[in-house]
């Protein structure tokens, strides 16, 4: 099995060596005959992996991750627990609590009042999987869905906790889950980045997000998740300058070309050439990255299913709906981040701006993905880095609460990927506050995508400042239970 | 035409085979490599050791399996604890050690390492522990923490070669393997390198006027005494002590709210220019706060504020601004990060490795983790001081005031453009003393043993007659028998202009790093710039003077084979300059950089949207408001450095993002940095301004894009040059027409002089630009 997976490897790479060879750019340079490589990685590693190539066959070739940055409260959404509403205005039984410490915004407040839900939920699908009627059109696929509602980190903020569950490491500096995936797994359209990163932000109480988060760490700066940004320039700098046509660009890198072709002579350096390639997969991205995106092309039933909002640019629907064109065309790793989940005060109002935001395209990129055959092989992931308390923050009354971070239990979403479909695992206590079956660390999640990609997550390692480094770190088991 | 093709296609797939063939080759050439006659342990075998065996079988105690350690003679030579008949190492006797017999037999349940651990000896290592247990296993302690003692120069063939001591060493190695040095390289291209190595700039017109005509003798030296003369050799300096440093202009942390830490920026780039020995630059960094009169080295009394200044070192570290942040988890933070640049940066270990468990390479105990840490442990400092706010936020206690008399006198290189009041986070100790646990695990709040300041012993014991602070620390530093602290600054300037450090693994000088390519040439210089004060500028000078040094860059087919990395050094430097450095050139060779030095940072030209795409919406910096005039065209080093949006053209170039200590930057090469050379309005704008100034001059086309050229590569083009470009140039007259070519001009808001003509200037912009695109222009060669 592992050499037919090389040798497909190989037959890919020579195949796209030879159609990029007959592309004929009209250039006479030494670049433009050189074999593509847009992302070419120069670190060789020192113990045998190869990098580009799984350890095993993999069940899924992407990911699309669907990052509800700030905590989306679980109470509000998946994880229905009816006996918080009996409990209203009770306090959290210590015994419940234990030792678990607390943010500075809540370790100080006299008492913990539990707060129930204040919207309803009901079960939806075969599975019959409890959602709240904040989204409906979630409810709609949840037979797609695998929902993990025992999730736990170990960072109490925002920021180590969301670097955490990208880099596997609290502190920053580290690659993050999309730029492991490019350095093991390569690239498989050469004219568009491996992993690609797009932004949007809903109304609610927002947290930053930071360019850390997709940043490639130690690995070759190849890995860097690209941000494409709503603006005309969907990659940075991407644009010619006005006034200059694509002949006229052309033109001047075949003068380039030709100027660096002398250099090469005189000096014999391989980087000149390497250099000369490069611009010409600059010239070739500035084709393609704009052909990709564009939605004009997607036909009505498809902009229907995503929400009028998928023409606005910097949307949730609108990213979604990018996220779907740029995996199809071959991006290993598109991560999304939804900012405003960050409910500590005025919830009830905040949660269902946001879940309007995002419930009804992150359904219809399940549906899309599926009518074209390609959920199998994508990883859909929905959720944030970390949960939100069953007490309220502030003061509780009859229509207003907040809830504080809590690390110690949240939910998340799977699909696709070779993920089971309408399946439930894991449970949290019935107030919703401790994981009372089958918990699931970050890494052991960061371990079963990786997993799921065709990747062992204590064999892709990188070794810097003489250590070996892991997206898990030195734990993480794969949850087999939730993989078909 | 279609002949030219089919040769290019030649030559191309003959460069890709030979671009794969010496890449397998390296790896290849290692495994064929001969097995020395007398087998070192530091050099051959504690690499194979450290690598392979050391998880199991090293430093770590929670981690050891069998009860053996490979890495501790003791240990190994031991009756084993689970076979008391046997023993790992018998001294002579390979086949009776089970180290030996272990790694060599085919019964895979009793092969080491593992084939699980994924780990695998070669048959080379194999070979070489045998015969190193064959001549009787002897150990050594590790190169790296024994003090260095200056070499003699090795005796060399070609003796007419060397300029300096540096070219005896760099020259036996090359004979050694049958390599010869490159010729000395032209002047202009040396020129070129010198300039962007001391300045970061290319060189002006005037002064390659005057190198090229000055033939005498000493025409090179005097102008590298010229160029180390100039303010612009502070910031080029400064430049990699800000990646050291982590600095930054926000606090990092979630909102990222905005800081003034630029007055410490400041004093580092007077003090390279002051050549302030590098004992003092680092003791006054380090302890200044508790240095007590100007000159002295402690004693009672209080900090002059420039001491005081300088400690900004140890506060440039991410600071949170996060509400609900427990004070503990963070202060504890901030003491780590101080505790492991102090390693990295300073030492050059991997201390860090030992904040949750002892070394698993390294001979760093947990406990002696906490003790370095202890010493950055009684700040008057918490974890979270305020939210985002206005400016009272933009410095955290302990913090100094900079007032406008200080910046008339003592702090007379802070370039405080304003009378608002100024604020720097600086160090400053508890009156009485925080008391240091070990974190069991790393874990902040799960306090082990209580320990006591103190240092690794395996490098240097800490003396009693040191004070237990900082000031001691400083002072433990710069004993003379420390055996890192000279090794490991000397390598990070030979990696400033060589490219690669002397050991490429410029922050782990320690087991898993690389050995030294040339191990006496790092201790010849390191006890020399001891012997010589600690003087910067005198190393610096040595090493741009040497013949190493000015060797040309041109490759042969014959080193690329045997040394494509150029460790050997048989060939001068080639590559890419850095980010900041990037802007700087294409400013100054435009004419539009802005020579002031120092000051808060600026905003320059960005795509739109980064900022507030990211943000939380709070604060200083949630928007991106440019900037204008001349604070447009300030140098690379002067961008403002939003931690969590670092300015996007500096990120595609690998600079730092700032978050921690780094003392070696990648050097990548990516299409998105054609991008930036093509199209970011700095570019654009510069090739404009630079075009514009030469259409008024009274010359011919090839007479300005001759002068276009010196300006931006350097050097005078070659004829075919200059034809390849004069067709362009001619080719775009015709081609643009008069709205294209007003579209063109539309960049950047440096002015236009109404007078010329609309289509040569942007034809002649255009071949600005092609030069500024060119592969030579951004490469030191």
């Amino acid at each position: 099995m592992e050499k037919e997976i090389l040798e497909h490897g190989l037959n890919f790479n020579r195949r796209r060596f030879l159609s990029r060879m007959s592309l004929g750019l009209g250039s006479v340079a030494l670049g433009s005959l050189l074999m593509p490589d847009l992302f070419r990685s120069s670190g060789a590693d020192e113990d045998g992996f190869t990098p580009g190539m799984p350890h095993f066959a993999p069940k899924a070739k992407r990911v699309i991750y669907l990052f509800q940055n700030g905590a989306p409260s679980q109470q509000e959404l998946f994880d229905y627990k009816p006996k918080l509403r009996e409990l209203m205005g009770q306090d959290l039984p210590p015994s419940v609590r234990g030792t678990q410490r607390l943010t500075g915004m809540t370790a100080n407040q006299k008492e913990f009042p539990l707060v129930g839900s204040f919207v309803d939920f009901k079960q939806y699908g075969e599975s019959r999987a409890w959602v709240s009627d904040l989204m409906p059109y979630t409810a709609g696929v949840v037979d797609d869905l695998c929902f993990v509602k025992s999730m736990y980190t170990e960072a109490i903020n925002h920021d180590p906790a969301l670097t955490f569950i990208q880099t596997g490491s609290q502190q920053g500096n580290r690659p993050s889950m999309g730029a492991w995936l490019s350095y093991g797994l390569g690239n498989e359209n050469k004219n568009l980045p491996a992993f690609t990163v797009l932004l949007s932000r809903g109304i609610g109480n927002g947290q930053g997000v930071y360019s850390k988060l997709w940043s490639n760490g130690f690995l070759d700066s190849v890995h860097q998740g690209v941000q494409f940004s709503k603006g005309e320039d969907p990659v940075l700098y991407l644009r010619d300058p006005e006034g200059m046509t694509r002949t006229e660009r052309r033109a001047m890198l075949d003068n380039l070309a030709q100027l660096n072709d002398l250099s090469y002579q005189e000096f014999g350096d391989p980087e000149i050439a390497a250099k000369v390639q490069q611009y010409e997969m600059a010239y070739r991205m500035q084709t393609a990255v704009p052909t990709v995106l564009d939605v004009s092309k997607e036909p009505d039933d498809i902009i229907k299913l995503y929400g009028p909002d998928c023409l606005v640019p910097g949307t949730f629907a609108a990213n979604c709906l990018m996220a779907r064109k740029l995996s199809e065309n071959g991006v290993r790793f598109v991560q999304l981040y939804h900012q405003g989940w960050d409910q500590h005060g005025n919830l009830p109002f905040e949660i269902a701006k946001q879940a309007k935001d995002v419930d009804q395209a992150s359904a219809a990129l399940i549906t899309d993905l599926k009518q074209r055959g390609l959920l199998d092989e994508t990883l859909v992931i929905w959720g944030g880095e970390f949960g939100r308390t069953s007490y309220t923050q502030g003061k509780l009354t009859k229509d207003n609460y907040g809830r504080d971070h809590h690390p110690r239990c949240f939910t998340i979403w799977m699909a696709g990927g070779g993920i089971k479909p309408g399946i439930v695992y894991g449970e949290t206590d019935e107030m919703g506050y401790n994981i009372a079956q089958n918990p699931v660390h970050v890494h052991d999640f960061q371990a079963t995508v990786l997993n799921q990609l065709g990747l062992n997550h204590e064999k892709l390692v990188f070794k810097y400042q003489g250590r070996r480094f892991r997206l898990t770190d030195v734990s993480g088991k794969v949850i087999h239970d939730i993989i078909a | 035409m279609k002949r030219l093709s089919y040769y290019l296609l030649a030559l191309t797939l003959a460069i890709l085979g030979f671009m794969q063939s010496c890449a397998k080759q390296s790896s290849s050439l290692a495994d064929n490599e001969k097995i020395p006659e007398v087998v070192s342990y530091n050099f051959d075998i504690r690499p194979i050791l450290s690598d392979k065996c050391s998880t199991c079988h090293g430093p770590d105690a929670n981690k050891r399996e069998a009860g053996l350690r490979l890495d501790d003679p003791e240990s190994a030579f031991r009756a084993l604890k689970e076979h008391p008949t046997a023993h790992a190492l018998v001294a002579g006797k390979p086949e009776l050690s089970e180290v030996f017999r272990r790694i060599s037999t085919p019964d895979t349940s009793l092969l080491m390492p593992p084939p699980n651990s994924g780990l695998k000896l070669s048959a080379r290592e194999i070979n070489l522990i045998e015969k190193w247990i064959k001549q009787g296993a002897t150990y050594e302690k590790h190169w790296a923490f024994v003090a260095p003692k200056a070499p003699k120069l090795p005796a060399v063939d070609q003796d007419k070669w060397p300029k300096n001591e540096i070219d005896y060493f760099i020259l036996q190695k090359m004979e050694d393997k049958g390599l010869k040095p490159n010729e000395e390289a032209d002047k202009e291209r040396l020129l070129k390198r010198l300039s962007l190595d001391l300045t970061g700039l290319p060189p002006d017109l005037p002064l390659m006027d005057a190198f090229m005509a000055d033939n005498s003798p000493n025409a090179y030296g005097k102008v590298v005494d010229a160029l180390l003369k100039r303010p612009a050799y502070g910031e080029k300096m400064a430049l990699h002590w800000l990646d050291v440093a982590r600095y930054a202009d926000s606090h990092g942390y979630q909102d990222d709210g905005y800081r003034t830490q630029w007055p410490w920026r400041d004093w580092v780039i007077n003090a390279y220019n002051k050549n302030l020995p590098y004992a003092e630059f680092v003791t006054k960094q380090l302890a200044g706060d508790l240095m007590a009169d100007p000159n002295g080295w402690g004693g009672p009394g209080t900090p002059t504020k420039e001491q005081l200044l300088a400690t900004g070192f140890n506060r440039n570290h991410k600071i949170t601004e996060e509400g609900g942040t427990i004070q503990e988890e963070y202060r504890a933070m901030y003491v780590t990060d101080r505790t492991d640049m102090f390693g990295k940066g300073l030492m050059g270990i991997t201390m860090e490795c030992a904040h949750c468990h002892d070394h698993k390479y390294d001979p760093f105990s947990q406990k002696e983790y906490y003790k370095l840490f202890a010493f950055f442990n009684n700040v008057k400092e918490v974890g979270m001081e305020s939210v985002i706010g206005g400016p009272n936020t933009y410095a955290k206690k302990p913090l100094m005031e900079i007032c406008d008399e200080d910046v008339q006198g003592i702090l007379s290189f802070v370039n405080k453009l304003d009378t608002n009041r100024l604020i720097v986070s600086v160090m400053g100790d508890l009156d009485t003393t925080r008391s240091t646990f070990i974190f069991n695990r790393g874990v902040y709040d799960d306090h082990g043993d209580e320990v006591q300041p103190g240092t690794p012993a395996s490098i240097l014991p800490f003396s009693d007659k040191y004070p237990k602070n900082r000031l001691g620390l400083a002072k433990w530093m710069f004993d003379r028998k420390n055996p890192l602290t000279a090794r490991v600054y000397v390598n990070q300037l030979w990696q400033e202009f060589f490219g690669t450090g002397i050991i490429r693994t410029a922050g782990d000088f320690g087991m898993q790093g690389e050995l030294p390519s040339h191990p006496e040439l790092l201790d010849w210089l390191a006890v020399d710039f001891m012997n010589h004060g600690w003087n910067i500028k005198r190393l610096v000078k040595q090493m741009v003077t040497s013949a190493t040094y000015r060797q040309s860059a041109v490759v042969s087919k014959e080193k690329l084979q045997t040394d494509p990395n150029n460790r050997l050094l048989a060939r001068g430097p080639r590559y890419r300059i850095e980010a900041e450095f990037v802007r700087d050139l294409v400013l100054s060779s435009s004419g539009l950089l802005n020579r002031r030095i120092g000051g808060p940072s600026v905003k320059p030209y960005q795509p739109p949207g980064l900022w507030e795409g990211a943000t939380s919406g709070r604060g200083l910096l949630s928007m991106y408001v440019q900037d204008h005039g001349d604070k447009l065209y300030r140098r690379g080093m002067y961008t403002l450095i939003k931690r969590t949006v670092p300015p996007p053209s500096m990120a595609i170039f690998d600079a730092s993002n700032r978050d921690l200590c780094e003392v070696r930057r990648l050097k990548t090469n990516t299409p998105l940095q054609a991008l930036v050379m093509l199209n970011d309005p700095t570019v654009l704008e510069a090739s404009r301004v630079l075009a514009a100034k030469l259409l008024q001059e009274k010359s011919g086309t090839e007479a300005k894009i001759n002068k276009a050229f010196r300006l931006i590569v350097a050097r005078k083009p070659t004829e075919k040059e200059v034809a390849v470009l004069s067709e362009y140039y001619r080719s775009e007259l015709k081609n643009l027409t008069r709205p294209h070519a007003e579209k063109a001009l539309a960049v950047g808001e440096y002015p236009i002089p109404k007078t010329l003509d609309k289509v040569q200037l942007a034809a002649m912009m255009r071949i600005v630009s092609t030069i500024y695109n060119l592969e030579e222009t951004i490469t030191k060669s």
